[in-house]
């Protein structure tokens, strides 16, 4: 099997799960217990909260624990919108988000809040100057991801933190749920973010973990109301095999980062180069250093994206419609249509996503696979 | 930029006349014992200035250790180069673009120790100055508080060059003066009066009242870590564990209630008193402030006090309790401060306890119980441990968790 569908969810690596399983298996008395055992399990909680702030160079108080990137996304811009409101209703976002920052804006929308969407241009990256020119006294705001699900653009986010340390007040979400191993710590982990959204799944770690960096003494109210837990942010007990889990993945992950991000971005580099030189092929993430190395999004004109998916499946290969989020609901790419890529074309692109486990091997076969395909495609058209 | 040296100032004691020797010897002995952990590091406590020369240490993990140490005013981490003009140049450019941001100032500021070397101070400060306007595009010289200066000091065994001055702890060196006890309960304030004890020069040794069952393990856990942060700021802390239960259990069956707490305190100041004779230390540290709960009034210091003559250091007597909770925070003492577990000031507390205690009362319904007997066994049963810093009390799986994490 050849699993090129890494952003949607990737393997949970086989010592993460162990640790999930030791977790499980020994450790399961509640963090907030008096007793000695539920001690135990707090300090495992905070020596793996400790571990992802020591990873991400942040202090064990700005590392909480959430459900997952969805929950994240919802949280900061909801957690904003509720704890700043009566600073301002006004909220930016740009057009390329993923639906759980577009959709949390348009709940808001109905609440009486004004929400602007950035454009983007035709590499999908927003501009600094459509923010600045964006920004109104009653801005509370700004959520932006780093990496593009869809297509893999990197968003300009040295140029965002320029526009917005002009403006402290304001509120900067990164939605980061494809931006971890990908070589960009520095770039999201900048001086002036303050919520950062993280998916545990992404990563090699369990479902329904997640967590978000808050930056230190920035206020947000919590979505989940109930016990106190995380510093009374959100409540609910630890899921702490998911967090010690999570924990270990992240600092896996992390391990040669650099070759790992090098390799990725090779590999996608071979099947770029393979597929460009076919004449029904329109790539959306180009060779440019604003792509990221995972993702590669292209189209083959005439022919559905369900109908390539289907047919690499049949080799054993797994690649994805753009996203998976959506892929099941027969709508073309939302960040293709705001590129103002023809609906034609969007509706046959995919989606390729690699993770540090892929290898030169595996992009061979599948340029292989590609042309084999792309013969019988010819013939359908 | 890989640094040789960390250049450290001396506060306050460069001024203080024939102690002056003492002092630098005493930082000198502190510096090595908070550097223990590297191996390769020397240092060296000159009159005037005190060297670390690194061996290819972690500068940023030496500087972090460097911050901690009472009686530093600054210190500056510093490359050392040939005495050689086109080694100096290069240097002094690839260390202020590593700081330099569109906009900013710079002056040169060159120290000749080695007088023969062929350029002079004035002729330095022109070379690399001119060299550096050349280079930085932007970059403007400024006389007068510049963004960055950079420090140039020509020794006798090469050229030091440094562009930043970090900030130390200030205060003096522990150990110069002279040894205390520090009543240390495990709450908020102990700790930040500790660091204040230790930030004019006092060696500490803890003093901690311990009261099972109705205190726990937990609790006496948190006392020791927390002493093991203090021991950051001087090296290596002996923790005193006082067993206080039988103590208190006798008071609560004596002692008519709104007298509780002053006669427990009583004993414990008592006792504390008693360990510091044994120890021969000098004066008795705590961390009560004016006002902040009823064995902290003046009436209640009056009779509490009552019972020995020893000094009683309080450093947080004015302070806020706000202003308390900011340093607690500074110090890294906060958040293992408010974990929530019962100490013994909290358990016995009455209900309504006497804010206005009277002294003929409390000395006389501290006669209802054997003082001197219930002291003896207390101080038959004190535990000493001792903390370096970076011991872990609380979490005593932290390797267990490190395996699966």
């Amino acid at each position: 099997m050849i699993y090129f569908d890494n952003s949607a969810t990737t393997k949970p690596a086989p010592a993460v799960v162990d640790t999930y399983a030791k977790v499980s298996a020994n450790y399961w008395g509640n963090p907030s217990s008096l007793h000695n055992f539920g001690e135990q399990a707090f300090n495992l909680l905070e020596q793996s909260r400790q571990q992802i702030a020591d990873l991400v160079g942040a202090s064990l108080s700005e590392i909480l624990f959430t459900s997952g990137g969805t929950e994240g996304d919802n949280w900061a811009i909801k957690g904003t919108a509720m704890k700043k409101r009566e600073f301002g209703n006004h909220l930016i976002t740009t057009e390329v988000e993923h639906p759980a920052v577009h959709n949390s804006m348009e709940q808001l929308k109905q609440l009486g809040f004004e929400v602007t969407y950035l454009p983007v241009d035709e590499n999908g990256r927003v501009s600094a100057a459509d923010l600045r020119a964006a920004i109104r006294p009653s801005t509370i705001l700004v959520s932006t991801m780093a990496i593009n699900n869809e297509i893999g653009a990197v968003q300009p986010l040295a140029e965002i933190a320029d526009v917005l340390r002009d403006f402290p007040k304001i509120h900067w979400h990164i939605d980061a749920v494809q931006g971890i191993g990908k070589g960009l710590f520095k770039q999201i982990f900048n001086d002036r973010v303050d919520f950062v959204t993280f998916s545990g799944h992404k990563f090699h770690a369990p479902r329904g973990i997640g967590f978000m960096y808050k930056r230190q003494g920035r206020m947000i109210a919590p979505l989940m109301a109930g016990g106190g837990q995380e510093r009374d942010l959100r409540s609910g007990t630890e899921n702490l095999p998911a967090i010690a889990a999570m924990a270990k993945a992240m600092r896996l992950l992390l391990e040669d980062e650099e070759a790992k991000v090098k390799q990725q971005r090779e590999i996608r580099l071979a099947i770029l180069q393979h597929v460009e030189k076919f004449s029904n092929v329109t790539i959306f993430s180009k060779d440019l250093p604003v792509f990221a190395p995972h993702i590669l999004c292209f189209a083959i004109a005439g022919v559905r994206g369900e109908t390539i998916v289907h047919a690499f499946e049949q080799h054993d290969i797994y690649i994805s419609t753009t996203s998976a989020c959506s892929s099941k609901k027969h709508v073309e790419s939302s960040t293709l249509q705001v590129m103002k890529i023809d609906d034609g074309l969007a509706t046959s692109a995919v989606r390729i996503s690699l993770d540090e486990h892929n290898t030169m091997a595996e992009a061979e076969k599948f340029n292989q696979v590609f042309d084999e395909l792309y013969t019988e495609f010819a013939k359908l058209s | 930029m890989k640094y040789s040296e960390i250049m450290v100032r001396y506060g306050e004691l460069s001024t203080k006349g024939k102690n002056k020797k003492d002092f630098i010897k005493q930082l000198g002995h502190n510096v090595r014992k908070a550097l223990q952990q590297f191996d390769d590091v020397e240092v060296k406590a000159q009159h005037d200035r005190l060297h670390v020369t690194l061996n290819g240490a972690d500068s940023a993990a030496v500087m972090d250790r460097l911050g901690g140490v009472f009686g530093i005013e600054n210190f500056s981490p510093s490359v050392k180069v040939e005495k050689d003009i086109d080694a100096i140049k290069a240097t002094a450019l690839a260390m202020v673009k590593e700081i330099f941001k569109p906009g900013m100032t710079f002056k040169i500021n060159t120290r000749r120790q080695d007088k023969a070397f062929e350029y002079d101070t004035n002729h330095l400060n022109d070379l690399l100055g001119g060299y550096i306007l050349e280079n930085v595009p932007g970059i403007q010289v400024k006389m007068k508080k510049p963004d960055l200066t950079l420090r140039v000091e020509v020794r006798m065994n090469g050229v030091f060059l440094s562009g930043q001055t970090i900030q130390g702890a200030g205060g003096l060196p522990v150990g110069t003066g002279g040894k205390a006890v520090m009543m240390l309960s495990g709450g908020i304030d102990s700790p930040v009066a500790s660091y204040y004890a230790m930030r004019r020069g006092v060696k500490l040794d803890m003093v901690h009242f311990f009261s099972p069952p109705y205190t726990s393990e937990q609790a006496l856990a948190k006392a020791k870590e927390l002493t093991a942060r203090m021991a950051g700021y001087s090296g290596g802390i002996q923790f005193i564990q006082v067993p206080f239960t039988k103590i208190q259990e006798t008071i609560k069956e004596q002692v008519p209630e709104g007298y509780l707490m002053t006669i427990q305190r009583r004993l414990m100041l008592r006792l504390t008193a008693a360990i510091a004779e044994m120890r021969h230390a000098k004066g008795i540290f705590n961390g009560e402030s004016l006002g902040q709960v009823a064995s902290q009034t003046l009436e209640s210091m009056m009779a509490i006090n009552d019972v020995t003559t020893m000094p009683i250091l309080r450093p947080l007597l004015s302070m806020d309790k706000t202003e308390i909770i900011k340093v607690a925070e500074d110090i890294d003492t906060y958040d293992l401060s408010i974990l929530p577990y019962e100490d013994c000031c909290t358990i016995f507390t009455p209900p309504a306890p006497k804010t206005r205690p009277d002294l003929e009362k409390s000395r006389k319904y501290e006669k209802y119980i054997d003082v001197e007997g219930l002291m003896k066994e207390a101080l038959d049963g004190i535990t000493i441990t001792d903390i370096r810093p970076n011991d872990k009390f609380l979490n005593q799986n932290e390797d267990v968790f490190a395996e699966l994490l």
